[in-house]
């Protein structure tokens, strides 16, 4: 098993959260203080380099318009990382590239990372959470074909090398497409996809193989997706391949209460506050939901577990603390719930989470937990006889 | 009563409803709410009211191609021609009236007269103004009193009604943001051919409404060769919704 250190560069210098309405879309930028601001970004991208020093895999993401993450340009953050880093794998998850309507600027954006990197990069795509909709102004209605059309283009312009070619689909036309550099790693960077509820996306990312992600869900939601995922090798007649990787919270301390202490800080994140309207744009999820929506019962994908306590998080496998032997059990009861997975992804910093600890979050995890669980096995195929073992 | 048609390929819904000389109706995008509504009722009782649902709404299917009301229009042309409709006055609420502008400047040889109240369809100042106020970004608290004179009117329970109907509306909602979102609530072409509607023309607008203001639909009614203006009092984006006699009203004189 693989862990990634993540932070989503939080600013969380914002006024009495009771007195705003959103901490997304719509919250004005007079709140954002540049010198604060540089301040963070250079101490996150500090952090990042800490994780490689002490071991552990880089992962980045972005998201627009919004004070849980001022990291709006993934593969800019990631190319620092290639630079100042040179140990550990380095992920984007990923580049949405359905709200950012430019797959080739992407493909161009990932094979340099890829060559600054020598290979380390692993490139995601993201069909985007639902706040991201009004940023990137993409019809709500479309976003999974945008995805897709995305990827192949991406995917196609990664492994033409003998001559150009004319695209031409339903959201992207481009002529003589030819693009330099070539990626570093052949034929291309592992290609990672997240998801919460769509199968039929689980089923083609595990028959391209893909690695599918998933985020703060509780375990049976991620056994069903990872055995979805699983189960997709032999239907395809795919060899599959990519595996599986999971995102909960994770803070790691000498005390268990000092680690119960630094989880509460993380769950600055869970409590991000976003107005309704941004959490279930019209067509963003399957007309079934916007029936219970209107039926009162659904309000919004993102939604349900961030309302609920502590303890029912921890014993879901949303947040994992205490101290090494404990969270190294915790990792490894998910693990055992859910089927086994490939890669750990753990958001380690969130909200006012200051340096220090961060740090010593970081280090902690990497000396007294990674060793314990980076021999855990990665995803098998679920109708091989290794599964049933 | 409600009938299937097949237009390219993909069945239409349309509904028939009372007696009388024949009226295209063509609903908003509260259509499914419309259809049992008082102001629809009144409007039965002295015409036979044809009203193809668009793609996505009611029973109509929504092939992937449809992507604005441009698109729409074709198709209702379609129902049109194989429904042998001549010359008959055509009625457009909001999204609907949108279509009917659309259908109009392709082709208004089948239509007698065009009554519109509070179409979207057409974007009159520059980039940064605000033509059309956001209703997909704005709280929906606002957006309520944005739409509504007495926002009372705008509030359903869907506590008592059965799923299927339920699921309607879903799609209704999800279908309008498919056609209107980007650019939004407007065709930039719509201006440009709007002076081709050769037809007696109506314009009805709410005069409390919010989201597209009395001031845009005066503008909007004058990009159309001699339209007629008027307002409702104490109504909003959906007059027909807050007084629907008065606007049934308006719309009998205007077709008398």
């Amino acid at each position: 098993m693989k862990a990634w250190y993540f932070t989503e560069m939080p600013y969380p210098h914002l006024p009495p959260l009771d007195t705003l309405s959103t901490m997304r879309v719509s919250l004005e930028s007079k709140h954002f203080d540049p010198k604060i601001g540089a301040d963070l970004y250079n101490r996150y991208l500090d952090e990042y380099m800490i994780a490689d020093d002490a071991g552990l895999n880089m992962m980045v993401n972005e998201h627009h318009q919004t004070a849980t993450c001022l990291d709006v340009a993934a593969p800019l953050s990631l190319a620092i990382l290639a630079r100042q880093t040179s140990k550990g794998e380095i992920c984007i998850l990923g580049n949405p590239v359905a709200n950012r309507g430019d797959p080739l600027r992407i493909a161009e954006e990932m094979a340099m990372i890829d060559c600054i990197s020598r290979g380390r990069l692993s490139a995601g795509f993201v069909r985007g959470v639902p706040y991201e909709i009004f940023a990137a102004n993409t019809n709500p209605t479309q976003t999974v074909e945008r995805l897709w059309e995305g990827i192949d283009l991406v995917q196609k312009a990664w492994t033409s090398h003998d001559e150009p070619f004319n695209f031409e689909g339903k959201f992207t036309q481009r002529r003589a497409v030819n693009i330099w550099p070539r990626p570093y790693q052949d034929p291309h960077p592992p290609i990672w996809l997240t998801g919460s509820s769509d199968f039929a996306g689980i089923s083609r990312a595990a028959s391209r193989g893909f690695v599918f992600a998933t985020f703060l869900q509780p375990y049976e939601k991620v056994r069903q997706l990872f055995d979805a995922y699983r189960g997709s090798y032999r239907l395809n007649g795919q060899p599959g391949g990519g595996g599986t990787a999971f995102m909960p919270l994770v803070y790691v301390a000498d005390t268990e209460s000092e680690a119960e202490a630094g989880m509460k800080e993380l769950l600055w994140y869970m409590a991000a506050k976003t107005e309704p309207q941004f959490r279930n744009p019209p067509g963003y999820v399957p007309v079934e939901f916007n029936v219970k929506a209107l039926q009162g019962t659904f309000s919004g994908r993102t939604n349900a577990m961030r309302a609920q306590t502590l303890e029912f998080q921890r014993e879901q496998g949303v947040v994992m603390y205490g101290t090494p032997d404990q969270v190294i059990a915790q990792i490894k009861r998910f693990y055992d719930l859910v089927g086994g997975f490939d890669h750990l992804l753990m958001m380690m910093q969130a909200g006012f989470l200051d340096h220090e600890r961060t740090a010593q979050n970081i280090r902690r995890f990497a000396k007294d937990v990674y060793p314990a669980i980076k021999d855990l096995a990665g995803t098998k195929p679920l109708d091989l006889p290794i599964a049933a073992e | 009563m409600s009938e299937f048609l097949t237009i390219q390929g993909m069945k239409i819904e349309v509904e028939r409803m009372g007696a009388g000389s024949p009226l295209l109706v063509l609903l908003s995008e509260e259509a499914a709410y419309e259809r049992t509504s008082p102001f629809i009722a009144e409007l039965a009782k002295t015409h036979e009211l044809v009203m193809p649902m668009a793609p996505g709404f009611g029973n109509s299917e929504r092939p992937d191609w449809i992507g604005n009301p441009d698109d729409i229009s074709y198709i209702f042309l379609d129902v049109v021609e194989k429904l042998g409709l001549k010359k008959i006055p055509v009625l457009g609420l909001s999204f609907g009236g949108w279509i009917a502008a659309e259908m109009a400047v392709k082709d208004d040889s089948f239509i007698s007269k065009l009554s519109l109240v509070n179409p979207f369809g057409v974007k009159i100042g520059g980039p940064f103004d605000r033509d059309i106020q956001d209703i997909w970004t704005l709280h929906p608290s606002k957006v309520a009193a944005l739409k509504y004179h007495d926002v009372e009117f705008g509030k359903r329970d869907y506590s008592n009604t059965p799923e299927a109907e339920i699921t309607i509306v879903a799609r209704n909602l999800e279908s309008f943001a498919r056609f209107c979102w980007d650019p939004y609530m407007h065709n930039p072409k719509l201006k440009i051919r709007l002076p081709r509607i050769q037809v007696p023309t109506q314009f009805i607008w709410g005069a409390n409404d919010g989201v597209t203001s009395a001031a845009y639909g005066k503008a909007y009614s004058q990009l159309v060769p001699g339209a007629s203006f008027v307002t409702v009092a104490n109504a909003g984006h959906y007059p027909q919704i807050e007084q629907p006699a008065e606007v049934a009203k308006l719309v009998n004189a205007f077709l008398a």
